[in-house]
């Protein structure tokens, strides 16, 4: 019986900094049509992870496959292509400042695909309004928003393309525990509808709970436990449940 | 131990040196393959034309005040300067032909460009800065959008475009300012002065001074671009990037001043 072939696989993944290996021979792969959560805690690796797959870092050793097919030094113009299958919420939203609110959801479908404004435009709306934004959103600028708000229409730039594989990165991070009860839902919801693969990475374990399928915890560069999202609280094993339990003694040990 | 720590004080200086010469030369061929992916944005399509008329908007139209005040009073003091250098060899009738040579062919790109240097490099490596500082370039990149080509390419046209419109500006009102003081203080006759300006004034004087004024437009938009694309470290590192951007521009500006004026020396022989 041959292996089904991952959507996304890091396969031996190296990346240091300053000689320190952040990622020390990573090996971790997510299904097509499933939701991955990558926990762990702060400078463990979890962004370098996302950023060497969307071509943002280049990993000094390894491989990183989507579809079976290495993605490590593509060219620009190949990797911009890749990225026409991709869509990424970023911890801070990472909205155009000077661009309206639809201008920053209609960013790829005008300047990438060239879609015509006036329907570039009406998407961007369609998109707002499955994020729960109104309309009338559509005309401000970023900074008129709320973290919430940002977020939301960040997702909406993310899902407005739909995309293939979506990636998450601290989607929670400074927001309040019921806005961020709110966006885990509308990511979970997006997941669904698009039936797009997905990597999120989150030290929220609600956040983790919510939006994953399985989750997998990041640790001195590899996996040191995957499992599925409902066994997270239940596992014995004593890295997973000193992060999950929020204890300082432990296996991890403390960099504060 | 003690012969080591001598040994170790005699390299210093050695190491700092090559450290130093290292990291400039680095720098030289970072900026160097930065200025040619830049050029290749500019000039091969897809371009991204309405944000090369915002900048040119933000680049030229909101320069003009702070250029054409820098000029009328530059040329306004160039005037009394030379009437009075002049007056010491009995040389004060030339002074509007010094006035218009000074100022076409060196004051009005240099001092249009340094004005240009505080006001637009430090704004383009804050803006491109706190860019990459938030993660707007990678969002860019991951929006399938090359940001060379709609941030840097822009940037540098409208640099290399506007520069010499706000010279020739500068040209104008540099030159009036001289007319205005020479008229009205120094009793000089307004149509001799005019005729004597244009009398005098050769095409290349006017032509040269937009010649640099496009390139010093260059290296203003890339050392903005440049700094604020390489900017780490949150918000200390846009201030560096900013610093960084106005004083390396400046410093460009002025040695490339130097060598243009020195090569349509050469040439015009």
């Amino acid at each position: 019986m041959t292996e089904a072939i991952p959507k996304l696989a890091w396969k031996g993944v190296t990346k240091r900094f300053d000689g320190r290996a952040v990622l020390d021979g990573l090996d971790l792969s997510v299904a097509p049509g499933k939701s991955l959560v990558i926990i762990g805690g702060s400078g463990q690796g979890k962004s370098v992870t996302i950023k060497t797959a969307l071509g943002l870092m280049r990993p000094e050793a390894g491989k990183i496959e989507l579809d079976g097919k290495n993605v490590v030094g593509l060219s620009e113009g190949a990797r911009r292509k890749l990225f026409s299958r991709v869509g990424v919420l970023f911890q801070g939203a990472a909205l155009f400042d000077s661009l309206t609110v639809w201008e920053n959801v209609a960013f790829r479908l005008i300047n990438a695909d060239g879609v015509p404004r006036k329907e570039a435009r009406e998407r961007a709306i369609e998109a707002l309004d499955q994020v729960r934004l109104a309309p009338a959103v559509a005309d401000r600028f970023p900074s008129e928003l709320s973290g919430g708000m940002q977020k939301r229409a960040g997702l909406a730039r993310a899902v407005v393309a739909r995309p293939e594989i979506l990636f998450f990165d601290e989607p929670t991070t400074g927001l309040d525990p019921i806005t961020a009860a709110a966006i885990n839902q509308l990511i979970s919801d997006q997941v669904r509808r698009l039936g797009s693969t997905a990597v999120s990475i989150t030290h929220d374990l609600a956040s983790a709970q919510t939006i994953g399928d399985e989750i997998a915890m990041l640790h001195d560069g590899r996996i040191i436990w995957r499992g599925p999202a409902a066994e997270l609280r239940t596992t014995g094993n004593p890295y997973v449940r000193q992060f999950v339990e929020g204890r300082a003694e432990g296996p991890i040990s403390h960099a504060v | 131990m003690a012969e080591a720590e001598a040994a170790r004080r005699v390299a210093n200086p050695i190491q700092v040196l090559g450290r130093s010469t290292l990291a400039a030369v680095r720098m030289v061929g970072s900026v160097g393959v930065f200025a040619v992916r830049g050029v290749a944005a500019a000039l091969t399509p897809p371009w991204f034309l309405s944000q090369l008329w915002r900048q040119i908007v933000a680049i030229g139209f909101f320069s003009l005040p702070v250029v054409g005040l820098t000029a009328v009073f530059t040329g306004a003091a160039l005037a009394l300067n030379i009437f009075t250098g002049g007056g010491r060899f009995n040389a004060e009738q030339v002074m509007p032909q010094i006035v218009a040579l000074g100022i076409t062919r060196e004051l009005g790109p240099v001092l249009a460009a340094l004005m240009l240097a505080g006001r637009v490099s430090a704004a383009i490596a804050a803006e491109i800065g706190a860019m990459r500082a938030t993660e707007q370039i990678d969002a860019m990149r991951t929006l399938s959008t090359d940001p060379f080509r709609y941030l840097v390419g822009p940037r540098l046209l409208a640099g290399v475009l506007m520069l010499p419109l706000l010279t020739a500006v500068a040209d104008t009102i540099g030159v009036a300012g001289g007319w205005l003081v020479a008229t009205r203080v120094l009793e000089f006759s307004p149509t001799i002065y005019i005729r004597n300006t244009l009398d005098f004034l050769q095409a290349w004087d006017v032509v040269s001074g937009l010649i640099k004024a496009a390139v010093f437009g260059f290296i203003v938009a890339l050392m903005g671009c440049y700094h604020g694309y390489n900017a780490s470290g949150g918000a200390r590192g846009v201030g560096r990037a900013t610093t960084h951007a106005v004083v390396s521009s400046a410093i460009l500006i002025f040695a490339s001043d130097y060598l243009l004026t020195t090569f349509f020396t050469h040439a015009a022989q």
